[in-house]
């Protein structure tokens, strides 16, 4: 469905201005979570496709990175008798678990605001936010902690200016991803913009993956939770009788 | 070094793990507490969500309770039959606390009620078993060479006077099942609500309610931990799927060999001066967790999970 819809919005504005389309490559279009994994840089790169000559007014580029989506509760806390306690709790429906926007240079004055509605560029407008909510009278405040909160972390990144963009046709940038990433499909779409309207819109994705022990040991945990936590404690038993053998032997040996 | 945890989905440093789950051994083998109360909030610190944490530091002190155990059982400082009473009642206590521990985590207050129950029964523990440990060694001190004369009980109190009386060789005592099977099952519902064996409440209730020598205590209250946490970590592991096995290795290795050392550490101190160090630890933790309720936190707002 979104696919047609970009498919036909291109169709739409390919008559307002000279067709110019993206020529995309990523340094790598899955990421392995492996034991010793420790966060991964994927470097996005393309080149503007055009047939005609370069328009006179210039071109920007926005690279955004989402992981999968998941449902929050936000609680926020309060002073009530003395001490300080979750008060006021609200679901956000949608957040990405990761998200990053790369530009050429600041959002608010490369992007129209009509645009950020219809894509959901910028990071406010990636959380689809509060529902109607009779907890709070101020959710704004709520998505605005959850974006703190995780810009801190670094999960949300919003990298102004952190697009290169040569000779109106060659772009680069990179984005790193942190070591605590969730599995699933990281969509990953580039827009190139004039004058704040998107011209061009390019869709791909990353497939962030558990391998190895990491995905084995989490299949179990989720399809054979018995078997699993019999697996955890026998670990256990073991570890804790091998240990006291071990002592044993070295003070009597 | 990094490793990244399946199940908790964030990577940590091994070193850091391997280093608490020493140090909290190391109290196991000493005190004859899991160390959950530490272990779970030193998780935290380190970036793993907190569900997570509670249920794997109950598999980790699973291993190094067994591990302390054994040494304790080569001392023979374990009363075998007082530590199955405990166990059965703790059981059901862990079952009914499970129940209560997903009913509040659905009004979203569960942190609240953990802290509270921390800070309470940490603060009245750990200020009694202070008071009771410094006057003990302060009689030892005032006569040195001699050791302190007990007076003998006469007067004995209501926990003796109830019906269904049992032996209890180890310990030397002949009480009723009854308060046993009271703490057993109040530790049991405690050690599900908190993610703890329940040592730090189990051991002054053997010392000051059940009247056991020190000793005996630290053994037979490692024992129960065991089963415990044991049958904690499967209830974890099956209805919140929130066991991570890479985690529990890493600190069950620190674990497992700090606890020798505590067990060798603890048979070498006076029971007093045992009771007065974690009286001590147990006061510190309690008012760190009374400042967090207190003060402002930096940050209003918390992420969960629904």
């Amino acid at each position: 469905m979104r696919r047609f819809l970009t498919l036909l919005f291109l169709l739409i504005a390919a008559p307002l201005c000279a067709q110019e389309d993206v020529v995309l490559g990523l340094s790598q279009d899955r990421v392995r979570i492996t034991a010793s994994f420790d966060g991964s840089e994927i470097l996005v790169f393309g080149a503007v496709k055009r047939e005609s000559p370069i328009s006179d007014v210039p071109l920007d580029v926005i690279v955004t990175l989402a992981g999968p989506t998941e449902r929050l509760t936000l609680h926020k806390k309060d002073r009530i008798v003395g001490i300080w306690i979750n008060s006021e709790t609200v679901t956000i429906k949608a957040a990405p678990s990761f998200y990053a926007v790369a530009s050429t240079g600041p959002l608010d004055a490369i992007l129209r605001r009509t645009e950020d509605l219809r894509h959901s560029v910028t990071v406010p407008r990636a959380i689809r936010s509060v529902g109607a909510s009779s907890v709070t009278d101020n959710p704004a405040a709520f998505t605005n902690a959850l974006i703190r909160i995780r810009e801190n972390a670094g999960v949300y990144q919003s990298l102004e200016g952190a697009v290169q963009l040569d000779q109106q046709t060659l772009f680069r940038t990179r984005i790193s991803m942190p070591a605590n990433l969730t599995e699933g499909q990281y969509n990953t779409r580039v827009f190139l913009l004039r004058e704040g309207h998107v011209v061009s819109r390019f869709d791909t994705a990353i497939d962030v993956r558990k391998v190895g022990l990491e995905r084995w040991l989490y299949l179990l945990s989720q399809n054979q939770p018995l078997i699993y936590g019999i697996l955890s404690l026998s670990i256990a038993i073991a570890a804790g009788w091998l240990a006291s053998a071990l002592f044993r032997a070295i003070r009597q040996g | 070094m990094q490793i990244y945890l399946p199940i908790a989905e964030v990577s940590v440093n091994v070193l850091l793990l391997i280093g608490i789950g020493g140090i909290v051994g190391i109290l196991s083998g000493m005190f004859g507490v899991g160390g959950g109360f530490l272990i779970t909030p030193l998780l935290f610190f380190v970036g793993i969500p907190p569900a997570v944490a509670v249920a794997t530091s109950a598999n980790q002190i699973v291993a190094s309770s067994i591990s302390a155990v054994l040494a304790h059982l080569r001392r023979k400082t374990v009363d075998l039959k007082m530590g199955t009473v405990l166990l059965i009642s703790g059981m059901i206590g862990a079952g009914l606390g499970m129940i209560l521990f997903n009913y509040l985590r659905s009004l979203g207050q569960v942190d609240l009620l953990v802290n509270l129950c921390y800070v309470v029964f940490l603060g009245i523990i750990g200020a009694l078993m202070f008071i009771e440990s410094l006057r003990a060694l302060q009689r030892s001190r005032r006569k040195p060479g001699t050791v302190a004369p007990r007076k003998p009980r006469k007067q004995r109190g209501w926990v003796y006077a109830l019906p269904f009386k049992m032996r209890f060789r180890t310990s030397g005592l002949y009480i009723s099942v009854i308060p046993p099977a009271v703490v057993g099952m109040f530790v049991g519902t405690m050690s599900a609500i908190m993610g703890v064996g329940g040592g730090f409440i189990m051991v002054p209730a053997m010392i000051y309610l059940l009247h056991m020598p020190t000793k005996v205590v630290i053994g037979t209250s490692l024992f129960q931990i065991i089963f415990v946490t044991g049958f904690t970590t499967l209830l974890h592991a099956v209805t919140n799927q929130s066991v991570d096995i890479m985690l529990a290795v890493v600190l069950l290795v620190g674990g497992v060999v700090g606890a020798q050392f505590g067990t060798t550490l603890g048979a070498r101190m006076k029971a007093e001066q045992l009771r007065i160090l974690l009286a001590l630890l147990v006061l510190a933790v309690c008012g760190k967790l009374a400042l967090d309720l207190l003060l402002q936190p930096a940050e209003l707002y918390e992420i969960g999970t629904s």
